[in-house]
């Protein structure tokens, strides 16, 4: 990544949006690095759409600046911005063919003909559909279009590449193998890439940076690791992979407690008996005996505090691993979810009904606020 | 980590976006048609009501008179009129009331007047405004003029200028005009219901049944589309006059008056009210129909508690347009209305008859506030019914049920043959040589030349308005609707925009041409030169059916992707190109229905123009009104098939050329 | 094409090029003379005025006068010739006209002059009211031929008889006043009283109440002789009556509209008007023509008419007319209900 101290290349500062009464930006500020792709992930509703168009001058913030090359374009039209943008409906025009699609941005650029045909082949190779140039987009298969639309998008060469959930109108399969192409394809040119998208997924696996953002603030920005291992908010931990949310309450920092038990976990900034939500992910309840193939060198185990005998009360095949049900009485009606590797299941010979004792290791275990109204 | 007190919007002003060279182009061009609707439909409804407002008073303070003794030698001193007036009580507040005619005699003001008296008189204007006439030699001076009695009683006031209800108080105290409301009102309402009664029935059989010809049925209901409103007058004289080949079955009654204006009403208004029900019937889910049938319903009880139901916004719909029609019609009612008048055939007699500019006003502004009224609630009701539109159904299949097809089929040949039988009706009179005397054929009755009404030049002007409104309309109406649909922000804008472009709808074609004529026929106009040309018909039919088109534009635009606009402007592509290249060749089916909408109305319209035409410019509808205006009654129904046949060979032409260029330029919509 | 015909078509264009070039003077002229004789006047006249180009504003009388007073402050006709002196009154009583004694004035048949010392308008031609009775219908129904305005209000025509509306046609107004002037004022509206029950409907034209009687829709149409005529050309079954009261009538007329740019070519135009050889041209269309002595009888024509025509008092209809129709109106159209 090149986070090598220089200036971003997209500057967003203090940017709200207003519809009438309603908020869809609320001081957004956040700074994008030259050859970066970042997500934009939330919920819909959460304005990462609204950001979008902002960024490209489609729909105007209500206040705030957006730098683009260190040029002020805040109140630019879109016109006079350097971008190219895939929509979700892609929006090819239907009455012309592919080549003419793609062809529509390099017309009145001072392009001889002939290098225009040569550019949009050179597309049209690197997308992989130099033998549909004389289709018409309706011709073909969604995901076709889609690569079509990117090449539409970067046939210019624009210095910023906007996605509006471009993969979200297809299906499972052409969709992962797509996320996979479109990172290939931003690589190889280095250009800028924004991506609005709602599957985290989609964002875990092809940004270099997520911005998470909810009722129109960002959560977190952060990697893809950083988001997942060390969520921000309950918000982040909920909405990105799965996990435990355990009512609490808080002990000193580095400690939570359940009833009448305490366990170590990462350092917090509650005071004693402040209730929270205290969090682990599935895959970091370890069972016991089981560490050394769990946890690498610098993790360290608290087997005096942080370990718990639990009853499997269900157990559900997940094909690569095992999801289970744990219960146990310090935490109520929740129950804990933990995911067992198969091999650890089969050498710790589990079984529904029976008991064993899981580890929560220290640096796993968070500490959140609670919300007030807790179900 | 979400801080609460961060989520108000910080004072200060919002960003104002700079305007792209698009964006100027694009409002600057929404600027220039929407001026175009204030000058060809603001402006001269303005002028129209103040207009309406224009009284002629007498006023008579401004009159001074003297009378001498019998001597004709000393003179009493002058005495003013209104001072006399006061003694002798002679005229009420009410009878200086006067339109821009008239004309007050002052004898009345002396009691002892005889014009054997050797008795003289003097009379003069106190002020520079003050104009009376002696025989009709207009006296505007302030002098005194001296008259002796036998030419004293042809002295007579003139009233003056003013502002002010009268116009209005005259028109609701003269029961001649006034009942015109009651007789418009009646009419429309019956004719609402006849037609929308028997176009649903038409249209359920058509929905329905599993009757045969069902196309042919649609193409028929929609012929009367194709012809001007007069038509049908004209082949009900044929029918149902004195000499009319089926006079007995009226029983002795005359077609000249209501009866012949609703049979003619529910006519042409047959195809709009038919067009509006059967959508609805189309859209009707066909799951409720299974529904009833598993749950063991009479086809009684599933007529009244689906299919009614289903189809009541476009009943009310229906009702509304076809109301909204007939009350504004103005061929009909002046070919057939015979003694009963309505308010769109009195503007026409007040203005052409009488030249009484200020009362055709006062009518119009009566007659566009029921307008008005109609299309208000019609669009409310249409707004509903997009809404159910937009539900997913499953459309109905009827089943076989020999009686019942039989039957509706029976009710809709009925219908075809009433339809199909005025327009042959109205062919053959015009073939015959002198109906009913001479019944040989002949062609004497397209000999248009010999006859009032601007001959075979008023037809092919006809067609010169009708392709150049519908080259003129077309451009205008579709790069308007992509202005409002497509443009970025300007929200004020635009909502203006959409509202001049609702307007025209509303406004009955008579009370558009009379105000182009206290708009345009002012020579301070500087657009005055259009007047009596071309340019002003024009102008006057595409604003007159600038509603429908427009609609027609906006709901195809909507169907486009509302994000081109956005890539174009990425690419940093001109909007005017993607709107050549792109909206233009996809929206090209509704383009084309727009234009050949235009042409057919333009080939049809009289009310909007009759007050516009001019010797060199007149056309075939107006011809047909004119010539059965004057007794021509054969000439005008040949006239009138002309404008059929050409509107049924134009509709054809439409049909291949849209094919042709549709299968050329649309090949993309093929998979 | 022959060359023949080809050198006289370059010949014909040339004289014609050759006139426009000629022409010193234009004049706008407004008039209410059927299209089909507006070519062949202005011919007549360019014959002895080459330099004189008329520029013809054509329309229906009611158009035209309506277009006048429009214009009243800014008028754009230079002359108006061939309107109904009616409608010339109205002008007139606007001070829109400039009063003018046209060469020769004294020669005509002074019912066709203005009666002011320096008349504002000299009348052409005629047109007169009268009955047009369809004999085969008449017969068909049993009725008796009218011979007076009186015997129309006889029981056996009810519903038989049409005749203009007053408020919309010129000829249904000339009727309205004439029976005014014939009768008296209460006579005469006691006569449309029981006329009225007789109508079966008023029509907005003054022509169309003929046509209808020729086309048999109605036995009586009460119109002018001159469409009668036409229409009896035409092979109709029509017998035209002069009512023996006497018949109202109008008259085209000419005049100089005040402030025109170009008064001597307006006045030359005028003094043609009057001329023996103008009141020849509108001979061919109208029976009864200013210029006493010359008119030839029109086919078809009632021979009595001439005799008939009342001695019609013009300032009487054109001052009272507002009041006429709305009395008229107030009587009959109010009463318009379906019958």
């Amino acid at each position: 990544m090149p986070l090598d101290g220089s200036e971003p290349y997209l500057k967003i500062e203090n940017l709200w949006k207003a519809f009438g009464k309603f908020l869809a930006l609320k001081d957004v500020s956040l700074d994008i690095h030259e050859g970066e792709l970042i997500c934009f992930l939330g919920p819909s509703g959460c304005g990462k759409t609204t950001l979008l168009r902002a960024i490209a001058g489609l729909d105007l913030q209500t206040k705030g600046s957006v730098h683009q090359g260190g040029k002020d374009v805040s109140s630019l039209p879109p016109s006079e911005r350097d971008f190219g943008i895939v929509f979700q409906s892609y929006a090819l025009f239907p009455n012309l063919t592919i080549e003419k699609n793609v062809a529509f941005g390099l017309e009145n650029t001072g392009r001889s003909k002939v290098e225009i045909t040569d550019r949009v082949s050179e597309l049209l190779a690197m997308v992989g559909l130099a033998d549909q140039s004389k289709k018409y987009p309706a011709q073909l298969s969604g995901g076709q279009q889609q690569r079509i639309a990117l090449a539409r998008a970067i046939a210019t060469n624009p210095g910023l590449l906007l996605l509006d959930e471009p993969l979200s109108a297809l299906d499972a399969k052409v969709r992962v193998y797509l996320r996979h192409e479109i990172k290939e394809l931003q690589r190889k040119l280095g250009v800028t890439t924004v991506m609005v998208t709602h599957d985290q997924e989609e964002a875990l696996a092809m940004a270099d940076r997520i911005v998470v953002m909810k009722d129109g603030v960002i959560e977190q920005v952060g990697t893809p690791t950083e988001i997942y291992s060390t969520p921000k908010t309950l918000f982040v931990a909920d909405f990105i992979g799965e996990m435990n949310q355990i009512p609490a309450t808080a002990g000193p920092s580095g400690a939570v407690s359940f009833g009448n038990g305490t366990m170590k976990s990462l350092p917090h900034d509650f005071t004693d008996g402040h209730p929270i939500i205290a969090a682990i992910r599935p895959e970091d309840v370890i069972p016991h005996g089981d560490e050394a193939h769990v946890l690498g060198s610098d993790d360290v185990v608290e087997t005096e505090e942080n370990a718990l005998e639990v009853v499997v009360d269900e157990m559900e095949f997940l094909g690569s691993f095992w999801r289970c049900r744990l219960q146990h009485k310090r935490f109520g009606e929740s129950e804990l979810i933990a995911d067992f590797s198969i091999n650890a299941v089969r050498r710790l010979s589990l079984a529904e009904g029976g008991t064993m004792t899981v580890e929560l290791p220290k640096n796993r275990l968070m500490a959140f606020e609670r919300p007030e109204a807790v179900e | 980590m979400t801080d609460a007190t961060q989520h108000t919007l910080p004072a200060g002003p919002s960003i104002k976006g700079k305007l792209s060279r698009d964006d100027i182009i694009m409002r600057g061009s929404m600027v220039v048609i929407g001026l175009y609707l204030l000058i060809t439909m603001v402006f001269p409804l303005y002028a129209m009501l103040s207009k309406s407002f224009s009284t002629f008073q007498f006023d008579l303070s401004a009159y001074e008179v003297q009378v001498s003794d019998e001597a004709g030698a000393t003179f009493s001193n002058p005495i003013r009129l209104n001072d006399l007036n006061e003694q002798l009580k002679v005229l009420e507040d009410s009878d200086m009331i006067a339109g821009s005619d008239g004309r007050l005699g002052v004898t009345q003001f002396f009691p002892d007047f005889s014009f054997r008296s050797p008795v003289k008189y003097r009379i003069r204007n106190t002020t520079d405004e003050g104009r009376f006439l002696v025989g009709s030699t207009l006296t505007d001076s302030t002098e005194w003029v001296e008259l002796d009695s036998n030419t004293f009683r042809r002295v007579q006031l003139r009233p003056v200028k003013s502002t002010g209800f009268g116009n209005f108080r005259s028109y609701f105290a003269t029961p001649a005009l006034s009942n015109s409301i009651k007789n418009s009102v009646l009419i429309a309402t019956i004719s609402t219901i006849v037609t929308v009664t028997l176009a649903f029935w038409f249209a359920f059989a058509l929905s329905r049944s599993c009757m045969r010809f069902k196309g042919l049925f649609r193409l028929i209901a929609m012929a009367p589309i194709l012809v001007p409103s007069l038509l049908p007058g004209i082949a009900l004289v044929y029918l149902f006059g004195n000499q009319g080949m089926l006079k007995e079955l009226l029983f002795g009654a005359s077609i000249y008056g209501p009866i012949g204006i609703v049979i003619g009403s529910v006519f042409f208004t047959f195809p709009h009210a038919f067009l509006i029900i059967s959508t609805a019937l189309a859209i009707s889910d066909g799951r409720l129909y299974e529904a009833a049938t598993s749950l063991r319903a009479t086809p009684w009880r599933t007529f009244w508690t689906v299919t009614i139901p289903g189809a009541r916004y476009g009943l009310v719909s229906a009702a509304f347009v076809v109301f909204n029609l007939v009350i504004t019609d103005f061929g009909l009612p002046k070919v057939i209305g015979g003694q009963f008048n309505v308010l769109a055939v009195d503007i026409y007699k007040q203005v052409i008859g009488q030249q009484n500019f200020e009362m055709g006003a006062v009518v119009s502004v009566v007659l566009v506030l029921p307008a008005i009224l109609a299309f208000a609630i019609d669009r409310f009701v249409q707004s509903k019914q997009v809404a159910l539109l937009s539900a997913r159904s499953v459309p109905y299949q009827p089943k076989p049920n020999k009686k019942a097809d039989w039957i509706l089929f029976s009710y809709a040949s009925l219908i075809g043959i009433f339809i199909i039988g005025m327009l042959a009706v109205c062919q053959f009179a015009a073939l015959v040589k002198f109906w009913p005397y001479d019944l040989s054929f002949s062609l004497n009755n397209y000999q248009f030349d010999r006859m009032d009404g601007g001959g075979w030049g008023a037809y092919y002007n006809s067609i010169k308005l009708g392709l150049l409104t519908a080259i003129v309309g077309t451009a205008i109406i579709f790069f308007g609707a992509y202005l409002v649909e497509k443009s970025n922000g300007f929200k004020t804008g635009r909502a203006i925009f959409q509202m001049f472009a609702m307007l025209p709808m509303a406004i009955p074609g008579m009370v558009l041409g009379l105000a182009y004529i206290f708009f345009f026929n002012n020579p301070a106009n500087p657009l005055h030169a259009i007047y009596g040309t071309m340019a002003i018909l024009v102008v006057c039919t595409v604003t007159h059916f600038y509603t429908v088109s427009h609609l027609t534009a906006t709901t195809a635009l909507q169907q486009m992707d509302r994000e081109f606009e956005s890539v174009s402007a990425s690419l940093k592509q001109p909007t005017l190109k993607l709107f050549g290249r792109v909206t233009v060749p996809v929206c090209l089916p509704s383009i084309l229905d727009i234009s050949i909408y235009l042409f057919v109305n333009a080939m049809t319209t009289v009310s909007a123009v009759v007050f516009l035409y001019s010797p060199t410019t007149s056309l075939a509808s107006i011809a047909v009104l004119n010539m059965d205006d004057a007794g021509d009654i054969a000439p005008a129904a040949a006239m009138g098939m002309m404008i059929f046949y050409t509107n049924a060979g134009a509709r054809i032409f439409h049909l291949i050329a849209s094919r042709g260029i549709l299968s050329r330029t649309q090949a993309w919509r093929n998979r | 094409m022959t060359i023949f015909q080809k050198a006289m078509t370059s010949a014909a264009a040339l004289a014609i090029s050759a006139t426009a070039a000629f022409a010193e003077a234009e004049l706008t002229v407004y008039t209410a003379i059927e299209a089909e004789d507006l070519a062949r006047y202005a011919e007549t006249f360019n014959a002895s005025h080459p330099d004189i180009k008329i520029n013809w504003v054509r329309d229906s009388t009611g158009v035209i006068t309506a277009k006048l007073l429009a214009e009243r402050d800014n008028p754009q006709a230079d002359v108006v010739w061939g309107l109904a002196a009616t409608s010339l009154l109205l002008l007139k009583s606007e001070g829109m006209l400039e009063a003018y004694a046209p060469a020769g004035v004294e020669k005509l048949d002074p019912k066709f002059v203005d009666k002011d010392e320096t008349p504002a308008w000299v009348g052409m031609d005629a047109w007169v009211a009268s009955v047009c009775y369809n004999t085969v219908e008449a017969e068909k129904l049993g009725l008796t031929p009218p011979t007076s305005w009186k015997d129309l209000t006889n029981a056996q025509y009810k519903g038989h008889v049409i005749m203009p509306n007053p408020a919309s046609s010129g000829t249904g107004f000339l009727d309205v006043s004439s029976w005014l002037q014939i009768f008296g004022e209460d006579d005469g509206w006691a006569f449309m009283d029981g006329l009225h029950e007789n109508i079966a409907r008023y029509t907005h034209s003054g022509s169309a109440p003929c046509k209808l009687a020729a086309s048999g829709e109605i036995p009586i149409g009460v119109s002018f002789a001159f469409r009668g005529a036409k229409s009896k050309a035409a092979g109709a079954p029509l017998e035209i009556i002069v009512p023996s009261e006497g018949v109202g009538w109008d008259m085209e007329a000419t005049a100089i509209v005040a402030g025109t740019d170009d008064l001597e070519a307006a006045q030359k135009l005028v003094d043609f008007t009057i001329t023996k050889e103008a009141n020849e041209m509108y001979n061919v269309g109208y029976a009864v023509v200013a210029y006493p002595g010359i008119a030839k009888p029109v086919e078809h024509f009632p021979a009595n008419l001439l005799d008939a025509m009342i001695d019609n008092d013009f300032e009487f209809a054109a001052n009272n007319r507002a009041a006429i129709l709305k009395e008229w109106a107030g009587r009959y159209d109010g009463k318009s209900d379906p019958k």
